[in-house]
């Protein structure tokens, strides 16, 4: 019992739930909300540190003993993405501070981001399908609103694409896990492992996991990403960075949870078939990013680019490839929060967000313009960065497995990456320049802190990765050997 | 639109929603050990004063019932989450509950439960966003 589990949910839950009623203290909005972020960290901070010293913690909720009752799990795996999520998540709260309007602000923009955080806590902690469920419906009901909020065209064609098609996903979701309900007779993950690891996965539970892999396709982007580049680039740049940087890496947790946990006995069918969509999205999406000539789009193909790149590390279901990925996810979710973030300040300067149309911006604001080079040198994956060592891995994994064509796409892919996003800083920065300091549209006042730590963290996560390889290790053997997440959830009812 | 003064309809729903009323909360504390419980009850309420908002308008409903059902379903969740955490005292996992046996002055011997005050958040937060939600539907603009 760990109630320490809980609190990240109930944290941003409570605290959301009194600004509703305080609606009109715009800077108690602010500081509550910070606050309880930064409270969150220090929770995910003690609990990679409990899971180091004590193995994989769990709660039972009310007591009621697992498979019976609901269980909350925390290994390293998902330790190490709450801790990312909690700075990601501040970060762009600071860059919502000065950027989001008054308008919004006024109208719960803080109380749904916390319960968009919410639902994503939930989501890396629960260690029961339905529950995942309701997890994910919580985070996506946010994002509905915090991407219809403002009510601009755009937003709201692109929020009815974004609703159907989740919609569509989610009722596929409950489908699959009535069929798995119907053929296991568990829906807890530990037990569903133990009980499926017992009977064999036959061809039943083989489909059922093939509907999971549409699902979750459906939420990381895998693939199935089409309704991705619209709905991301219409919000506004911190809402977009957050969905960027948070809501596909929750599909993508929950395709490793469930098929290194649950699916994992037929990695011929299920996890060459995620191979295969990996690298139908990893080439899309490349060509997305090198064919398109606006920041925002060429930044969302990136989103999806990543997607398949961290899927190929699961298919190739190594010890090396899953270190990879595990690796590569943390960078994915700061680079892209922080791409994002500086994307959005470029095309709030500019106001425009075609390339080409403003150059030289290094003169006026050269902090920016080094920062978007490392940014943009991190997610191609050029050492010391951040983004190296998850590719390296990746790649050595999926040529371990055999699948050479799956770690060359992957390695041809990291070149268009980075031929996309030098292309926005070669035009926007290179050049003459062209913007006067009078003419510009907006500001980078109190906006540059968020992407100053963004970008502190990507440094000190390609420098210091040597430090984080042990919890990385811990996690990626956690995934691997499904037994000790079922001994730590289910104790000595694991036998039956 | 707007119906001028239905008296018949007025004259039913003045009954009506004293029933349902009643109906709600019986539903409300047998959910203890019966079907029933705050969901259900809290549904029941909404019912309730939806009828009240179709018979008469608005303002007359607002003007006798002065709560904004936003901050009602905001109170709802936090005691519900609150009595999970009360949990955390006894250092018991969250969500754990207990109840006793009272002697109390008009209902003599009465069982209460910890269940009761997470089922009484859990009402207030239905009948705040189901009245939200139906408010928000009939505004026109």
């Amino acid at each position: 019992m760990n109630n320490a589990l809980i609190l990240l949910i109930i944290i941003p839950l409570i605290t959301g739930m009194v600004l509703i009623i305080f609606r009109k203290k715009i800077v108690f909005h602010r500081v509550a909300s910070a606050a309880a972020l930064l409270v969150t960290s220090i929770i995910s901070l003690i609990l990679i540190y409990q899971v180091k010293t004590k193995g994989i913690q769990s709660l039972q909720l009310g007591g009621w003993e697992a498979p019976f009752g609901i269980s909350f799990v925390v290994d390293m795996f998902s330790a190490l993405l709450l801790l990312t999520t909690s700075l990601v998540a501040f970060a762009c709260l600071g860059y919502a501070f000065r950027s989001i309007g008054t308008e919004r602000e006024a109208n719960y923009f803080y109380p749904l981001y916390l319960f968009l955080i919410t639902g994503v806590y939930g989501s890396f902690l629960t260690g029961d399908l339905f529950n995942l469920f309701v997890c994910f419906e919580v985070m996506l009901i946010s994002s509905y609103v915090l991407l219809s909020l403002g009510g601009t065209k755009i937003q709201l064609r692109e929020s009815i694409k974004y609703i159907l098609i989740n919609v569509l996903s989610s009722s596929l979701f409950l489908v699959g896990i009535a069929y798995l309900y119907a053929v296991v007779g568990t829906l807890n993950m530990a037990h569903l492992s133990a009980r499926i690891a017992e009977v064999g996965q036959d061809g039943v539970t083989t489909t059922v996991s093939l509907l999971f892999i549409i699902v979750f396709g459906l939420k990381a982007a895998l693939f199935l990403f089409y309704w991705l580049p619209g709905s991301y680039s219409a919000p506004p740049t911190a809402i977009g960075a957050i969905f960027a940087a948070l809501l596909t890496k929750v599909g993508i947790y929950a395709l490793f949870r469930t098929f290194t946990l649950i699916f994992y006995h037929e990695p011929q069918i299920t996890h060459l078939l995620l191979g295969i969509m990996g690298v139908a999205t990893m080439v899309l999406g490349a060509f997305g990013a090198i064919a398109f000539s606006d920041i925002k789009r060429i930044l969302t193909y990136n989103v999806i680019i990543s997607v398949g790149l961290i899927i190929a590390g699961l298919a190739s279901y190594s010890l090396i490839g899953i270190t990879g990925s595990i690796n590569y996810l943390v960078h994915d979710m700061i680079i892209k929060a922080l791409l994002f973030l500086i994307g959005g300040t470029i095309i709030s300067l500019t106001g425009t967000d075609k390339l080409g149309e403003v150059t030289g911006l290094i003169r006026t604001h050269p902090y920016l313009g080094w920062m978007f080079f490392i940014a943009a040198l991190s997610v191609s994956g050029i050492p010391p960065l951040s983004g190296f060592l998850g590719k390296v891995f990746i790649t050595k994994g999926t040529f371990e497995a055999g699948y050479y064509w799956l770690g060359g796409v992957g390695l041809m892919t990291s070149l268009m990456v980075l031929y996309s996003v030098m292309k926005i800083f070669m035009n926007a920065f290179w050049g003459e320049t062209n913007l006067s300091q009078e003419m510009e549209k907006g500001t980078t006042k109190g906006v540059m802190f968020p992407i100053v730590l963004l970008t502190m963290l990507t440094v000190l996560l390609g420098v210091g990765a040597e430090a984080m390889q042990p919890y990385v290790k811990i996690a990626a053997d956690d995934l691997m050997n499904p037994l000790h997440y079922i001994h730590a959830v289910l104790g000595s009812n694991s036998l039956q | 639109m707007k119906r001028a003064n239905d008296l018949l309809l007025k004259a039913v729903i003045k009954v009506a929603v004293l029933i349902i009323l009643t109906f709600s909360i019986n539903l409300f504390f047998s959910g203890h050990h019966h079907p029933g419980g705050g969901f259900i009850g809290g549904l029941g309420v909404s019912a309730a004063l939806i009828l009240l908002f179709l018979t008469y308008d608005i303002e007359t409903v607002t003007e006798n019932l002065p709560f904004d059902f936003k901050i009602m379903g905001a109170i709802g969740v936090l005691i519900a989450v609150g009595t999970g955490m009360g949990s955390f005292l006894f250092n018991a996992p969250f969500l754990s509950q207990t109840y006793g046996y009272f002697h109390l002055p008009v209902f003599g011997e009465t069982e209460l439960a910890t269940a009761l005050l997470f089922d009484l958040g859990v009402a207030l937060a239905v009948i705040g966003s189901s009245v939200t939600i139906i408010l928000s539907i009939s505004e026109d603009e």
